[in-house]
């Protein structure tokens, strides 16, 4: 399933722990695309994932905004 | 008979000291997971992220992830900004010399490490504490205090000091070898360094210290205002953001003025214009300023005045500054203000 998250004008780590607690609802296989606009997230996110065991598909920018979409791994 | 390894949740805060002791466990071959609580006071994330051009040469990381990753364990990272208050506001053990309740903040944290482990079926917690290393958290008369009062007891193990210190249950298990442990004490950090070296760890945030922005002057002070200011001690994690941002001042008891000093904390001061009173420079290149209380014409027009003072038309003979409240706005032509007529006190 497709999920989203809204983390803009949060500042690391808060996109960070917004994402770690949306996941913890997610199962095996979803799909979460978090949406910041703290450039810190494109870094810091991919971080907590590869430590977490969940994998990011694409990260982008688009204008003051950041994107990360992550496959939710087994955890 | 046991066969799974035991389970150890580090304090990791992206220093060198909670690194190195969550690597001398590790290296036992216990179990590590990482936690770091987010207080709302971190030096680490925010001030990197808003102010983009004076730190654009530093790594754009977040160096607890950096070192969980780096040690190839997991990390929890727990937005503790609520139950923290009552930290900040009531410390049983006090300050230290700004607004910094370090004895208190060790107790907490620990105190939630301990609910952490007994929900998560881990056995011991890890710390980069060393003895002596810090003035009022880390001396050697605090340290029994720490764990007693934060409920971890002999379930707190001090890797980098461990020697100096009665066993704890997991030396006396047998679950870590006290001999690999370490004695460091004091403030030097050359022990610390050699560890390091010997891991092969050349890359590490600053030593100790400076993570937290209670401990700094500048910023307590401005902390202190806030609660001169308004209906009592007490505080929400937009206001303390705040008080990270821009130039402060004062020119009145009943107001004050936020001002963004370049790019980066204009787009973070941009997110509040919806909750605040805000001007900006029109006729010039400007900052944008948010104003906090109750204002009146004059009020504003002593604000539209400081705000062209930081703008591009200081010099200029008029500069128009648009004022927003609400849904309105409006334009007034004002004369910036000279730099001596900002008067030193003004400044937060």
């Amino acid at each position: 399933m497709e999920h989203e998250l809204d983390a803009r004008r949060l500042l690391c780590p808060m996109p960070v722990i917004r994402t770690q607690d949306k996941i913890k609802t997610l199962a095996p296989g979803d799909v979460l695309t978090v949406t910041a606009t703290d450039p810190g997230a494109l870094s810091d996110i991919p971080a907590w994932c590869r430590i977490n065991g969940h994998s990011v598909d694409r990260s982008w920018e688009d204008g003051t905004e950041v994107h990360i979409r992550i496959r939710v791994g087994d955890g | 008979m046991q066969n799974d390894p035991r389970k150890a949740l580090a304090l990791i805060s992206g220093g060198l000291d909670s690194m190195l002791a969550a690597r001398v466990v590790l290296e036992q071959g216990v179990h590590v997971e990482g936690i770091n609580f987010f207080t709302g006071f971190c030096v680490e994330g925010h001030t990197h992220a808003i102010r983009r051009g004076r730190d654009s040469a530093r790594p754009r990381r977040n160096n607890a992830l950096w070192v969980a990753e780096q040690l190839g364990i997991r990390l929890h990272i727990v937005d503790v900004v609520e139950p923290y208050k009552d930290v900040v506001l009531n410390p049983r053990h006090g300050y230290g010399a700004n607004l910094n309740p370090c004895l208190d903040c060790k107790i907490f944290m620990l105190g939630e490490a301990v609910e952490w482990i007994e929900a998560h079926d881990f056995d011991f917690i890890v710390t980069g504490e060393v003895m002596g290393q810090r003035p009022k958290s880390q001396r050697k008369q605090s340290m029994p205090l720490v764990a007693r009062e934060s409920s971890a007891g002999d379930r707190l193990l001090r890797p980098l000091c461990a020697r100096n210190l009665p066993q704890t249950l997991p030396e006396r298990e047998g679950w870590v070898r006290r001999e690999a442990l370490h004695g460091f004490s004091g403030r030097s950090r050359k022990p610390q360094m050699r560890l390091a070296a010997r891991f092969g760890i050349t890359d590490y945030a600053q030593p100790a210290g400076g993570c937290c922005f209670l401990t700094d002057a500048n910023y307590t002070k401005k902390l202190e205002d806030l609660w001169a200011h308004r209906d009592g001690r007490r505080y929400e994690l937009d206001d303390i953001m705040l008080l990270k941002v821009g130039r402060h001042l004062r020119p009145r008891p009943h107001f004050k003025m936020i001002v963004a000093r370049e790019e980066g904390e204009v787009q973070f001061l941009e997110g509040y214009c919806k909750q605040f009173t805000h001007l900006r420079t029109v006729s010039h290149g400007g900052p944008l300023a948010l104003v906090e209380g109750d204002t009146d014409e004059d009020d504003l027009a002593l604000a539209a005045a400081i705000t062209a003072r930081f703008s591009q038309g200081r010099n200029a003979h008029t500069v128009e500054v648009s004022v927003h409240r609400g849904d309105r706005s409006r334009n007034l032509r004002v004369r910036p203000m000279q730099a001596d007529k900002i008067r030193p006190d003004w400044y937060l």
